[in-house]
């Protein structure tokens, strides 16, 4: 196990590298070798007054002058060991993890992903509770109730849930909760945990449903499915003979061997979602991970875009690492040699 | 039966929280708390001031769909920036705080008056007020202004977002390496500060608008001990009546009273609400639908509710009576590059001039709230505007026998072929450039266009000279907002021919007529006001006949003030947005 523990996060780690170095390349040498030059590059973050020297002094100070081995390698270096910079009267130091600074704004660009993560955390956590509970709850019963009005009903919901996207569910629940029935008369402002428990659940409750209706809407069919399968299978029919109730069948025999694509799929979900609900927060206006990501993006600023890329590789790989671990307690037939 | 029961109860819990995000449980629409309107009809607020009020308290709040450049007053080029950073950030001189025409005045701030200037106009002299303090309680000093202009202006490395007008006017401002290269406590020479309630500011040129560049955020005081470069903006020291309490960058800030302010030395800044609140990268249509619920102060950006959002407020009698739909301040217009053939030949300019059918360009930018076909470049809302219209045309619709009759003098008597470039993430643009192409095909023209990324327009294509000859953009689609009010705030930078750059450039037509270079910088030494105003519309008329730009529209913003908002008037000076300084809130 613990072996098989060091070995994953090696793998985690190579994973991220390569990752980083990818998101390098497709920023700093594609833009090269389609012809951009670094002088251009720097041209886009010195404002209107783009003289030579304002270029010259701009590029100087991102590093845009240095090779771009050199680039990427500071990038890497100063994550660890931070780096010291320039923007003002002062030398300031940015302390490791240290992502660089921001090349439109010239700020630390780890502590502005940091004040982020509470958001999108929010968003991510609540969603997925809802959509796990009602997804997989739904996808049981059609499966139990196979044919019967209430499966049929579930899955044209769920059909509905998987062809609606979050910008449709997520506009229209704003329009009709905040304009039309203004349940939420001040509008859908996220309010953090800490300043406000019960704010922070009511304001969040809208976006976390906007979200688990498309994700429950996938569990439900892929619940139902594998439970289709697994409630057809001979040892379900041996547990029944045996006597065991109903529940306990389908709970500890149906459900937890059903689980096992529940989870691996969720793991991809979640660590996806921790990156950044990119469509979710825009629709909601949540300065979370994700809308950071596309401001950034749209910005062409890379060290942003360096920074969150990375975050959200961490936490997809993350939860691969978690779901890896947890397919032995669900799945007796899972051993780590 | 246990089974049953439970598959039940969770049948039930899955119907409640899939219908969750669908349902609502309001029967009653009672059209929020906004829509009483107020007394004032549409567009009240672009001649008086609306709810007027002198009522302290309350708070006013901000929301926009964009993020700023920065809050910093030495680091932004955003003219809503600019209106907003008067209420932490007092000025040399600023424009009067008054409706319509008034509101481009400038007028005294942190100076006794308006700049004395030399008879060569190259001097200009201020005095500030007594008893001026920082939010600290310190003393603002003229050294204070001398430093703000000098990291403003010259310290590119760390606040490369402002404009760099200082640097280009001051003498010795190409040599000067700014505060945080040069260490010399003394900084820049051509700004003097014999004591510490007198700057002088000595420049290469005569410049008569120097009042105006006074007007900038850039001359906004900042304590050198305070000043952290870039991140100064998370720490800005106010000279306002409001400091920040708090700042999130890329998300808001709130800011308070600034106890330390005095109303006395401040005669235009009522300084109403208790509190002010903003949030930025909010939806526009969350903006709007706050707007209407009279859940939102103002939409900070000022450029007016999303074309979602148009119809509903247009048709609606209640929320109609709400709107304003000011001039932006700005021209959309084609800037015909003589660099590239056939439009080095003033005949096949004057083509299009002739030939444009200006009224279905104004139908697809989005019709009249979007703005008024022009015929000049300078807009109404700017000083030295003059109306002429040297290419009429019956209901704007184009001449086809004129336009034929120029194409056979530059001799293309069937047309030609040329490009034309837009900012393809515009849509408004993208129309336009559309229908100026269905339009140039009636008379031969074929326009193809070419559409580029906005944010590396000029950079890169547009305003890249090599780019423009290599690639034959012959006609470029842009828009230009002043940088003050004025005829050479407005016109310099788009037709003087020292503005055309390797790269980044606005003269996208690469005009450099020495006539008209001449009358620019001619105008520009002329001190007497209405002279120089009269000169603008002369400078304006020259680049008409020269057929090298395609006046398009006049840009208009539907602006949406909800009920609560008081003390509500349209700057002019500040591209048509309301005014920052005078608003309160009802709540």
């Amino acid at each position: 196990m613990a072996a098989y523990f060091i070995r994953r996060v090696f793998g985690a780690v190579l994973l991220l590298l390569v990752v980083s170095a990818v998101t390098f390349a497709i920023f700093f040498l594609v833009p090269r070798m389609a012809g951009q030059t670094m002088d251009q590059l720097a041209a886009q973050y010195v404002g209107k007054d783009a003289n030579p020297d304002t270029v010259a002094a701009v590029k100087k100070n991102l590093g845009l002058d240095q090779p771009l081995y050199a680039q990427y390698w500071d990038f890497i270096r100063q994550i660890f060991v931070g780096a010291d910079y320039k923007f003002g009267p002062d030398v300031q130091h940015c302390d490791a993890p240290c992502f660089g600074y921001s090349f439109k704004r010239h700020i630390e660009v780890w502590p502005e992903i940091v004040s982020r993560i509470p958001v999108t955390f929010s968003l991510a956590i609540g969603a997925a509770v809802i959509w796990l509970i009602s997804g997989i709850a739904t996808g049981v019963v059609s499966a139990l109730k196979r044919g019967s009005f209430l499966d049929r009903f579930f899955m044209s919901v769920a059909l509905a849930g998987v062809s609606l996207p979050i910008f449709f569910t997520g506009m229209l629940a704003l329009g009709v909760l905040t304009v039309q029935w203004p349940i939420w008369s001040d509008g859908i402002n996220y309010v953090p945990f800490t300043e406000s428990p019960l704010d922070w659940a009511w304001n969040l409750l809208v976006p976390w449903c906007s979200l688990a209706f498309l994700y429950s809407a996938l569990y439900a069919r892929l619940t139902r499915a594998g439970m289709l399968e697994t409630m057809s299978e001979d040892y379900i029919r041996t547990a029944r003979a045996k006597g065991l109730k109903e529940s306990r069948v389908v709970g500890k025999h149906g459900l937890r061997a059903a689980l096992t694509p529940i989870v691996t799929i969720f793991g991809m979900d979640f660590g996806l979602l921790l990156g950044g609900a990119v469509i979710t927060e825009t629709v909601f206006s949540f300065q979370g991970m994700g809308k950071y990501a596309i401001k950034s993006v749209q910005d062409n600023d890379l060290p942003i875009v360096m920074g969150v890329t990375l975050t959200a590789a961490f936490f997809i790989v993350f939860c691969n690492l978690l779901v890896d671990l947890v397919y032995a307690a669900i799945d007796p037939r899972v051993r780590y040699s | 039966m246990k089974t049953r029961k439970t598959t039940l109860l969770v049948a039930t819990t899955v119907v409640l929280a899939l219908g969750a995000s669908a349902c609502g449980g309001s029967k009653d629409d009672e059209g929020g708390k906004g829509g009483k309107g107020g007394s004032a009809a549409a567009d009240a607020a672009l001649t008086s001031i609306v709810n007027k009020s002198e009522k302290k308290g309350g708070t006013v709040s901000f929301e926009m769909s964009d993020e700023p450049d920065s809050l910093d007053p030495g680091n932004t080029y955003y003219g809503w920036v600019q209106n907003f950073s008067r209420l932490y950030g007092r000025t040399l001189t600023s424009f009067k705080p008054a409706a319509g025409k008034e509101g481009l005045k400038v007028v005294p701030d942190l100076a006794e008056s308006l700049g004395k200037p030399s008879a060569d106009a190259k001097t200009w002299t201020y005095t500030l007020k007594k008893g001026l303090k920082f939010q600290d309680g310190t003393p603002i000093t003229s050294k204070d202004v001398k430093y703000a202009v000098e990291r403003s202006n010259f310290a590119p490395e760390a606040l490369s977002n402002g404009p760099t007008y200082f640097k280009a006017h001051l003498v010795g401002g190409d040599k000067y390496q700014g505060p945080y290269k040069d260490k010399n406590p003394a900084g820049i020479a051509s700004i003097e500060t014999p004591d510490d309630t007198t700057i002088v500011f000595k420049l290469k040129n005569a410049f008569a608008d120097f009042d105006y560049l006074a007007t900038f955020s850039q001359t906004a005081p900042v304590p050198r001990a305070a000043d952290k470069g870039a991140e100064y903006v998370k720490h800005i020291v106010s000279s306002g009546p409001y400091k920040f309490s708090s700042y999130e960058e890329g998300k808001g800030a709130t800011l308070v009273r600034n106890e330390n302010w005095d109303a006395k030395t401040d005669p235009i800044r009522p300084a109403l609400p208790d509190k002010i609140t903003v949030r930025f990268g909010v939806k526009q249509e969350t903006v709007d639908a706050n707007l209407i619920s009279d859940n939102l102060t103002v939409d900070g950006a000022g450029t007016g509710v999303a074309p979602a959002t148009q119809p509903k407020v247009l048709t609606d009698p209640k929320l109609k009576k709400q709107t304003d739909n000011p001039y932006a301040g700005a021209t959309s217009y084609i800037g015909l590059n003589v660099n590239v053939a056939p439009f080095n030949n003033i005949e096949c300019r004057k083509a299009v001039q002739w030939g444009l059918d200006k009224a279905s360009v104004q139908a697809a930018a989005g019709g009249d709230p979007k703005g008024d076909v022009a015929s000049t470049l300078i807009p109404p809302s700017v000083a030295g505007y003059s109306k002429f219209n040297l290419y009429e045309t019956a209901g704007n619709k184009g001449d086809e026998a004129k336009a034929k009759a120029a194409l056979a003098k530059c001799g293309h008597p069937n047309g030609f072929k040329t490009n034309l470039s837009a900012r393809s993430d515009r849509p408004s643009e993208m129309a336009m450039a559309t229908a100026v192409q269905a339009s140039l095909k009636k008379i031969g023209i074929e326009a193809e266009i070419k559409s580029f990324p906005a944010g590396k327009y000029f950079q890169n294509f547009a305003g890249n000279p090599s780019y423009v000859k290599a690639n034959k953009l012959g006609m470029i689609m842009t828009a230009w907002g002043a940088d003050w009010p004025t005829g050479f705030g407005f016109l310099d930078q788009i037709i003087n021919g020292s503005a055309i750059k390797p790269s980044g450039g606005n003269n996208v037509q690469e005009l450099n007529d020495p006539a008209i270079n001449k009358m620019l910088n001619e105008g520009i030494a002329t001190t007497d006001t209405a002279a120089r105003e009269k000169i603008w519309g002369e400078v304006d008329k020259a680049v008409a006949e020269g057929g090298t730009a395609v006046p398009l529209l006049y840009r208009k913003n539907l602006l949406l003030r909800p009920a609560s908002a008081t003390n509500v008037t349209v700057s002019e000076a500040y591209l048509g947005m309301y005014d920052y300084l005078l608003m309160g809130s009802a709540k």
